[in-house]
């Protein structure tokens, strides 16, 4: 009983490590699509944070400015989707796409460039990454039943950027339903044309909306190759954004249900390799691809409306001529 | 601001962006160190004048036909088939199927011609869901077209490692399928008529890829069904008005992108490697994408773009080869710049070429 | 150089005008929209300005709402030279505008679709108060009131102009645009949007109404501009002009308001409909209950404001939809719920098809015109007769088509894009008239074409009739309907109201029929 406690906290615990980079890269999937632009880049966009922030981590010892540089990659890779989308009016989808290519494509390039390891970052120390953060009152809960193993394995001892990401939702909902710039960012998303007869520029605020997503997909960047690894390897993203997609779809393009469809993603992910050689009842051995493959499984079925109906924003994906 | 000649719109656009990708990545080269037209000319001799470099070109192009039609179909009827990489993946399994149950039987040719014909259906098959849920249940084709590429993989993992796995490797890959099935090279080809070519994995595949984009011209264009695509692509509500059932021409089209990305597998697994190994189509679904766009959906078009990124493909292996700094990945750049200019900004050079017809032309008529 | 100019106007007052333009000019490629526009407007005045579809009424509009840029002129406020670029210029200077199509967002609220643009902080719980306390001002003010908390996409369309204009006075405009208003409502909802304007004069706001109605100017303007082609073409004291100058100086020439046609000479009945009933996507009943007949060799009008279950009407007469409850016999051959049709079938049954909405389902813009020709019969031998399209046959047939029909130009492997709005119709009309169709529905024929083209196809429609057709003929244009319909069927809200013969009808009982009031007085 208590192996079974221990191994669910356990569970539990790396679910919030996967889904990390998830929420954030869904956050900013919501803020693009939100305003009306279509974003396949997030893996892109994802992978060229972690990029950046662990060559500049390493090249620099200092984990912030590897942060504020995967946040600047991310946002270059916005504002590049941006031009091609909003200002030249380009299909969403094809720059997107565009975007991946080159987003894996320049991080190998410059990686071998610059260190010569085959397109590997050195291997950082402990010192030039996230280390984890023992929340106070760990030792004085130590003695609580329950409660304090849950603190302690569960609740404490995960990376700043854990945290900052589990913030990231709750903020990200509040700018989307209670401020001036979410209200119109969810108009721009519905008709464009209202929000400009109202006086208000589309195309900032879809520029804004793109670089806000950038933030949100450099931080998840830099958590996967700074906090939660130690170095980046090519194509480390391994579809991470597609599942933020996904899970944006899921959640029905509402922060705090992509963020519960994030942690239910995570939470395959986490027991995939636990249950790898346990033989279910009936399934016998359960195949780890079947595990792996099952985001993409339910999100298939949830878009073919089985499971409720998704409603993405009216505008998206139409470029915006006056 | 007056529209573009139609020669210009087709041939001089397109060309401007792609010197323009080249170019980016000319800059790319030698921010890293190298220098850039060095790049480009060892990868023209990789590509083209090395013994044998001209078969492994061809042999990229006759993988870039396939998905670049399958891309292509799916976009004559406004559809995104960004499945290619799977369809293919799977079309594997078709020939398998098809080796294991005629193999046996049946004499060389026709063994070859189902192979073919269940590459293709398998592949279609594959495309058919997410068509099936587009038309009937509004699922978007190219959230569904991702995932099941996604899907495709873990699949063949687990296939290719567990069931299919040949007895004794650790590798995951199939069996070697029989002789018979076995496509011949070009080099054996035309060593029968005593000519003498350089070895390559250009196989006869190749004249199967010809034939797809004859194929794909006739139906687009020349048929009633193609009419109906075409309608379809260009407005859904005048031809439903029309009397066109929308959902079944969705359908339809996807299987036949499906179909096209499948006879990849025809070239991978019958031509060349003659079993079916892990990720054996190496992002040529992708790549499949910036054919499309490049050529403009047209099985003209097509060819060169192929024929380009095939170039792409074995001068780039040609570059990894002659310079430290550089590895394959500079491909991927590539084609990130060309379907970056060529389809999300291809049209951004307009105005500026626009002013300068305007000028000739209005010189032109100043000079009567 | 004209900067601060006080002029006379007729009235001999020497006033500023509240807004001034000054040979504005606009090009799209190479339609030339505006040309040279001079227009004054006197402050607390309603001011229309009328032209055909297609004259730059509403271009000129949006260049002044900052939606387009004009390529070259002046704009004066109160005789001070100003720029505007965009929209938010526009509302600092006070002008506000009302558009033809509706620039709400159905997923908001009234009072978030309101509060977009002039929401009053950075945080929405400040504004909120605020907003929904003068959306109560100004609705007493106005006699326009609305609930803030209600979903747009709830509301009707009287409902959704209202909280335009609320939208357009809360962000205090004192010169108020409405580019074609009374497009969507009925004549009664009209005259009610009419009171609202006096009491905006009253208030001292400048109305711009923009209307291709001879009707409306003559009611309620003080002043009215007309445009043709794209020019200014007069400017006249509504109380000094009549209909009949307007509409010459509308079209160019003298205009016969009434076209001339035989009597009708029907016969056996064509098209027998019973019952018909059909639910839209959300559940609500969009047909209710409808029976008719039409005879060959006449013309029945459906009238109606837009919206009534007309486009529905069609859609299902036309094999496009099912219908859902009722059934209706086209010569000879039962269609309800069950019976599988498509607008192939029934385009096999020599029914033709003139759709309301040509860019739509009329043609295919980006396909070339000998391609228009045969869509909807590519499967038929229009194609040819052998396995594969037959391009040759194809280009004579429509070469043939635009001699017959006077399409310009006449160019088979044009784009159907580069034809104008007249041209577009007309080969809508040579495709479905070709193979001499029994049964004829025709939507909107003439909307968005010249005058030339609406007599040609009016007059075909006449021919086809006394062919022996029958026609069925939906138009939101009550001249129209009245014009050629041999009989009127009125429709509100999905259901029949009354038929009237062609010959007993007027437009004020139509009118009143229209808001679905056969015989009790309206609330």
């Amino acid at each position: 009983m208590i192996d079974f406690f221990y191994q669910t906290l356990w569970a539990l615990d790396a679910t919030l490590r996967v889904a990390t980079p998830l929420m954030l890269c869904a956050m900013a999937g919501i803020f693009s699509e939100r305003s009306g632009i279509v974003d396949i880049s997030l893996e892109g966009k994802l992978l060229s944070g972690a990029f950046v922030a662990a060559t500049i981590a390493s090249l620099t010892g200092s984990v912030w400015l590897g942060l504020i540089g995967a946040i600047s990659a991310s946002v270059l890779m916005s504002l590049l989707h941006g031009f091609a989308c909003i200002t030249h009016r380009g299909d969403q989808v094809v720059s997107g796409v565009a975007i991946n290519f080159l987003a894996s494509g320049l991080t190998v390039i410059l990686g071998i460039a610059i260190f010569k390891r085959g397109g590997q970052t050195p291997t950082l120390s402990s010192g030039e990454r996230f280390r984890p953060i023992e929340l106070w009152f760990v030792d004085a809960l130590d003695n609580v039943p329950v409660i304090g193993a849950i603190y302690r394995e569960l609740i404490s001892g995960h990376s700043l950027l854990v945290y900052v990401a589990l913030l990231c939702v709750p903020i990200a909902s509040f700018i989307l339903y209670k401020s001036r710039f979410g209200l119109r960012l969810r108009a721009v998303g519905e008709s464009p044309i209202a929000v400009d007869s109202a006086g208000v520029s589309v195309t900032w605020l879809r520029y804004r909306a793109l670089i806000v997503g950038g933030v949100f997909c450099g931080i998840a960047g830099a958590y996967l190759s700074i906090s939660h690894g130690a170095n980046f390897v090519r194509e480390m993203s391994a579809g991470k954004g597609y599942i933020a997609l996904a899970a944006v779809i899921f959640g029905n393009w509402r922060p705090i249900r992509a963020f519960w469809a994030c942690l239910m993603f995570g939470f395959l992910d986490a027991i995939t390799s636990r249950l790898q050689d346990i033989d279910l009842p009936l399934i016998g051995e359960v195949p780890a691809q079947l595990m792996s493959a099952l985001p993409y499984i339910m999100t298939i079925i949830l878009l073919s409306g089985f499971i409720g109906r998704p409603s993405p924003p009216s505008a998206i994906g139409v470029p915006y001529k006056k | 601001m007056k529209p573009l000649p139609r020669w210009a719109d087709l041939i001089l656009l397109p060309f401007i962006n792609l010197c323009t990708a080249f170019f980016v990545c000319g800059i790319v080269v030698y921010i890293i160190g190298e220098n850039p037209w060095e790049a480009l000319l060892v990868m023209l001799k990789g590509a083209f004048i090395y013994p044998g470099s001209l078969g492994y070109t061809l042999y990229y192009t006759t993988n870039f036909i396939f998905t670049g039609l399958a891309v292509a179909t799916a976009f004559h009827a406004k559809l995104f088939n960004i499945g290619g990489e799977g369809q293919a993946y799977v079309g594997s399994l078709g020939i398998l199927l098809a080796t294991a149950l005629f193999a046996p039987f049946l004499p060389a040719v026709f063994v070859v011609l189902l192979c073919i014909i269940c590459s293709a259906m398998v592949g279609a098959a594959w495309a058919f869901i997410p068509g099936y849920l587009q038309a009937k249940r509004g699922s978007h084709v190219v959230i569904t077209t991702i995932m099941f590429n996604f899907l495709a993989s873990s699949l063949m993992v687990y296939l290719l490692a567990g069931p299919l796995i040949q007895l004794g490797q650790q590798s995951p890959q199939s069996d070697l399928i029989p002789e018979s099935a076995q496509l011949a090279s070009f080099e054996t080809f035309l060593g029968l008529f005593g000519v003498d070519i350089a070895s390559s994995p250009l196989n006869l595949s190749f004249v199967l890829a010809l034939l797809a984009l004859f194929v794909f011209w006739v139906l687009i264009w020349k048929t009633r069904l193609g009419y109906e695509i075409r309608a379809v692509g260009k407005n859904q509500d005048a031809a439903n008005y029309a009397g066109i059932n929308v959902p079944k021409i969705i359908i339809i089209t996807m299987t036949i992108s499906g179909a096209f990305a499948g006879l990849l597998a025809v070239n991978e697994v019958m031509g060349v490697q003659h079993r079916a190994i892990l990720n054996f189509t190496a992002g040529y679904g992708f790549t499949g994408i910036a054919v499309a766009l490049m050529g403009r959906n047209h099985p003209v078009g097509i060819f060169f773009a192929s024929l380009l990124f095939g170039a792409l493909f074995q001068g780039g292996a040609e570059l990894d080869f002659e310079f430290q700094s550089i590895t394959r990945d500079m491909v991927l750049l590539i084609q990130g710049m060309i379907i970056l200019f060529s389809g999300a900004l291809a049209y951004m050079f307009n105005p500026a070429l626009s002013k300068v017809f305007s000028r000739i032309t209005k010189n032109g008529a100043n000079d009567d | 150089m004209m900067i601060n100019k006080s002029i006379k106007t007729s009235g001999g007052d020497t006033a500023c005008y509240i807004l001034e333009l000054q040979k504005i000019s606009k090009s799209f490629g190479l339609v030339e929209a505006n040309k040279n526009i001079d227009l004054q407007i006197e402050a607390g005045t309603i001011h229309g300005i009328i032209g055909e579809n297609g004259a730059g009424k509403s271009t000129l509009m949006n260049i002044l709402y900052g939606l387009h840029r004009a390529n070259s002129g002046e704009m004066l406020v109160n005789g001070a030279r100003v720029k505007i670029k965009s929209s938010a210029d526009a509302l600092s200077l006070g002008i506000g505008m009302v558009h033809q199509h509706f620039m709400l967002i159905p997923r908001f609220t009234v009072l978030e679709n309101v509060m977009l643009g002039s929401e009053g902080g950075a945080l929405l719980s400040k504004g909120r108060i605020s907003t929904a306390n003068k959306l109560k001002e100004l609705g007493q003010t106005f006699d326009m009131e609305v609930d803030p908390y209600v979903l747009v996409s709830d509301l009707n369309v009287g409902m959704r102009q209202r909280v335009e204009i609320l939208k357009a006075l809360k962000g205090g405009a004192k010169i108020l645009i409405l580019d074609e208003p009374t497009g969507v409502l009925t004549p009664q909802e009209a005259t009610q949007l009419f009171e609202i304007l006096d009491k905006l004069r009253e208030n001292g706001v400048t109305v711009l109404l923009i209307t291709h109605k001879l009707a409306e100017i003559m009611a309620i303007t003080d002043n009215v501009s007309i445009m043709r082609g794209g020019e200014m073409v007069g400017h006249r004291k509504t109380s000094d002009t009549n209909p009949q100058e307007l509409a010459e100086l509308m079209v160019g020439r003298k205009v016969l308001l009434n076209v001339e046609k035989p009597k009708a000479k029907p016969k056996e009945i064509a098209l027998n409909v019973r019952n018909l009933g059909c639910y839209s996507s959300r559940g609500h009943k969009v047909l209710d209950n409808l029976t008719f007949q039409v005879k060959s060799g006449e013309i029945l009008g459906v009238a109606g404001v837009s919206g009534n279950g007309q486009t529905p009407l069609m859609e299902i007469l036309a094999g496009m939809r099912k219908p859902d409850e009722g059934y209706f016999e086209i010569l000879g051959k039962k269609i309800d719920h069950e019976t599988k049709v498509s607008p192939f079938t029934m385009r096999e049954n020599a029914i033709g098809h003139i759709p309301e909405d040509r860019h739509k389902h009329g043609l295919i813009l980006g396909f070339e015109a000998y391609e228009n020709m045969v869509l909807g019969f590519h499967n038929t031998e229009m194609t040819g007769e052998k396995k594969l399209l037959d391009k040759n046959h194809m280009l004579k047939h429509t070469a043939d088509r635009m001699d017959e029909y006077d399409i310009r130009p006449r160019n088979p492997k044009l784009l159907a894009s580069s034809f104008s709005g007249g041209n577009q119709q007309k080969i809508v009309v040579a495709r479905e008239l070709y193979k001499n169709p029994k049964l004829l529905i025709v939507g909107e024929p003439t909307r968005g074409v010249d005058v030339g083209a609406i007599e040609f196809i009016h007059k075909q429609l006449i021919q086809l009739r006394d062919q022996g057709c029958a026609i069925i003929l939906i138009s939101v244009e009550l001249d129209e309907i009245m014009g050629l319909s041999d009989r009127i069927l009125v429709m509100n809200k999905g259901q029949e109201v009354s038929t009237v013969n062609g010959d007993d009808a007027n437009p004020k009982d139509l009118g009143l029929m229209m808001a679905g009031i056969s015989e009790e007085a309206s609330n």
